[in-house]
């Protein structure tokens, strides 16, 4: 599975330009899928089983990652202005490194990366991108869009990279689909979509189409457990985090306690979950056509939305465990 | 460009959810020019051309029929009239305007301080504005309008030289011609599913319901863009602080690459690109995210829609006097036809 969050993590594709995941994704889900679909805004969902009069079951986790796009070169400096794909935190942004689909690399600045008041982080509208290599040959067209780049660090049971949100997501539901063989009494769609960090935008579409009757979303969740965090009860290493709610939805009872019962019944770990802000492709699933019942299995994470979001591998396998015993029976 | 049409349309009154006055002009306009005209529960029409290729894309073009401005929100004691904003307009541009209130077109001005009394610069808040229509008191003004009327900019359609032509509603009356010309034009391969709609500016609502009742396969949004061109006098040439220019007048058709409620299919922007340079049309690309259109909402109807904007760049939208090149137009309207006649199943394809 190493192998696999490797190769998922360190792939390129902010919002909008999911295209090289996608297609990674494609050659991983291939043989336990039986098949395939890119729709209009390039969701990828892939169908196991035939249904048997159970029920349609559609498993989300997106594909895109938090980056940036180039607006505008200043004419003469050459510096980049560039607008934000997803949430970006401007105290993280001076000295980023970031690749542009080219394979050109830029490293972000400010003039003054503390603040005027050395208390604030500048406005996003103050920072550039420098892409000079001192001849002149490195070129980035306005309207190229880059993602920031560091590769994947391990620290014992930990995984630290950029893009686990939600990469990590899609490396649960390929692991459940690798698992399941084949074999299940549902109809399960997974759909890896576009357009999760900008407004929740593809996995809409994507429930349109599938038309489920329940849907389980799978995506990071704040650790309460970083110094002075937030105490919301969630920690690392503590098991698959099962959503209550947040600030986009309210899980059903019912799909909670089918979770929680999966979990108990095959001793998975596990802990519920009530985040306070972000939320996640379910809450535009849930009232997709007359509406689908809907839930989310959350892999814990710290330093969300930086270059260094890390995750431990005993909530990823039980992430693994939930999803996969939840699509059995 | 037909002048008298654009005229016409951008001197109608037609605030988000009042745009009646539009809706019969481009009704009009297009009558024996597409098929299966109707309105939809919502107020947006939506049309057919057929195509003359069997099996080809089903392309939706939209435009939309609403203008920014106002709504009576009641009447103080002296007569003066409170008012409320329909979509956005910067309060700083609001004090001396000139208005045209409720269907008998009342004229107003928004009240201001004279110089001689005020010389403090800062920015008067619309909630601490009012439109004074010279009522004498409060039961005068009421006798005139009434609570939830519209609000427009009262100004009118002019032309500047052979070249420039000014009015208010550009945005989108604008893409309201050059849809209707799209309509006249033709015949095309493709089927045109021409939707004018309603509610853009307060949050595209009318296209979703008209995205998801047309179900298009490829969708291109016909807007009026902001060409921020002017000088800035506070801006140092390629210093840090200059700002970025969106797009200018005279550039051609302005092709967005993202805005703030879609990201344009790149693949699909690349088509726009290659079909401008075939037929030798200029265009620039929009390289200031800010705003929204209706393809914010069409490219998340039903199961999802590539879908691209495409707009006339002017100058001051959202003022009562936006400017407006003919070349732009006529190049918006020329890359328009050429998208319909080279867009295929085989180019759709190529969109996954």
């Amino acid at each position: 599975m190493k192998d696999l969050i490797k190769s998922l993590v360190e792939a390129w594709g902010p919002s909008g330009y999911e295209h090289h995941v996608r297609e990674l994704i494609r050659g991983y889900a291939e043989p336990y899928a039986d098949s395939i679909e890119v729709d209009a805004l390039g969701n990828l969902i892939c169908r196991v089983g035939q249904g048997e009069g159970k029920q349609r079951i559609m498993v989300a986790a997106h594909m895109d990652e938090i980056g940036l796009i180039a607006t505008f070169q200043e004419p003469r400096s050459g510096y980049l202005r560039f607008t934000p794909l997803g949430g970006l935190i401007h105290t993280t942004l001076h000295g980023s490194r970031v690749r542009f689909e080219n394979g050109v690399t830029g490293v972000i600045g400010a003039p003054e990366p503390l603040g005027s008041s050395r208390q604030n982080a500048p406005d996003l509208d103050s920072f550039y991108i420098d892409i000079s290599d001192g001849d002149g040959a490195a070129a980035v067209a306005p309207g190229t869009a880059a993602a920031f780049w560091r590769p994947l660090e391990e620290r014992g049971i930990r995984l630290i990279a950029k893009s686990m949100d939600d990469r990590i997501g899609c490396v649960v539901a390929l692991e459940a689909m690798r698992l399941l063989a084949k074999e299940t009494p549902h109809e399960v769609y997974f759909a890896f979509t576009v357009q999760e960090e900008v407004g929740i935008r593809g996995a809409r579409p994507a429930a349109h189409s599938i038309d489920p009757d329940i849907a389980i979303a799978l995506d990071v969740t704040l650790a309460g457990d970083e110094y002075k965090g937030e105490r919301n009860g969630i920690r690392l290493g503590a098991g698959a985090a099962i959503k209550v709610q947040d600030p986009g939805l309210i899980v059903p009872p019912a799909i909670r306690d089918w979770m929680i019962s999966r979990a108990e019944a095959d001793g998975i770990p596990y802990q519920l979950e009530l985040l306070k802000a972000g939320t996640t492709d379910a809450a535009q699933i849930q009232s997709v056509r007359a509406g689908v019942p809907s839930g989310c299995i959350s892999i814990p994470c710290r330093f969300i939305h930086t270059t260094s979001e890390t995750v431990d591998m005993r909530d990823v396998e039980a992430c693994v465990q939930l999803l996969t015993g939840l699509l059995k029976h | 460009m037909d002048t008298t049409l654009l005229k016409s349309l951008s001197e109608a009154h037609g605030i988000s959810g009042r745009e009646d006055a539009v809706r019969k002009i481009i009704l009009e306009a297009i009558y024996g020019h597409a098929s299966d005209i109707r309105i939809d529960p919502l107020g947006s029409i939506t049309a057919i051309k057929r195509g003359t290729v069997a099996g080809a894309p089903r392309v939706m073009l939209a435009a939309h029929m609403d203008e920014v401005g106002f709504m009576v929100a009641g009447v103080d004691g002296d007569g003066l009239v409170r008012f409320t904003a329909v979509g956005s307009i910067d309060d700083r541009i609001l004090p001396g305007m000139r208005m045209k209130i409720g269907a008998n077109a009342i004229p107003g001005v928004v009240i201001w301080t004279p110089i001689h009394i005020g010389r403090e610069q800062s920015v008067v808040k619309l909630a601490n504005l009012r439109i004074d229509i010279g009522a004498s008191s409060k039961d005068d003004a009421n006798g005139k309008v009434k609570l939830g009327d519209m609000i427009v900019f009262d100004s009118y359609f002019g032309e500047l030289g052979a070249a420039m032509v000014r009015g208010k509603a550009l945005d989108d009356r604008a893409g309201c011609a050059l849809l209707i010309d799209v309509l006249r034009g033709g015949p095309y391969p493709v089927d045109v599913l021409a939707a004018f709609t309603v509610q853009e500016e307060i949050g595209l609502r009318g296209a979703q319901v008209a995205a998801q009742t047309l179900n298009p396969d490829v969708a291109f949004v016909l807007e009026t863009t902001t060409a921020n061109d002017i000088p800035n006098p506070l801006a140092v040439p390629d210093e840090m602080d200059e700002p970025n220019p969106t797009c200018r007048i005279q550039g051609g058709p302005v092709f967005t690459i993202l805005d703030r409620s879609v990201i344009v299919n790149p693949r699909l922007l690349q088509f726009l690109r290659a079909t401008a340079d075939k037929h030798s049309i200029p265009y620039q690309l929009k390289t200031q995210p800010g705003g929204g259109t209706d393809g914010g909402s069409i490219h998340l109807a039903n199961g999802g829609v590539a879908t691209a904007v495409i707009s006339n760049p002017s100058r001051y939208i959202h003022s009562p006097v936006t400017y407006l090149h003919r070349d732009d137009f006529d190049n918006t309207l020329r890359l328009v036809q050429a998208v319909l006649h080279d867009v295929n199943r085989d180019v759709l394809a190529s969109l996954r």
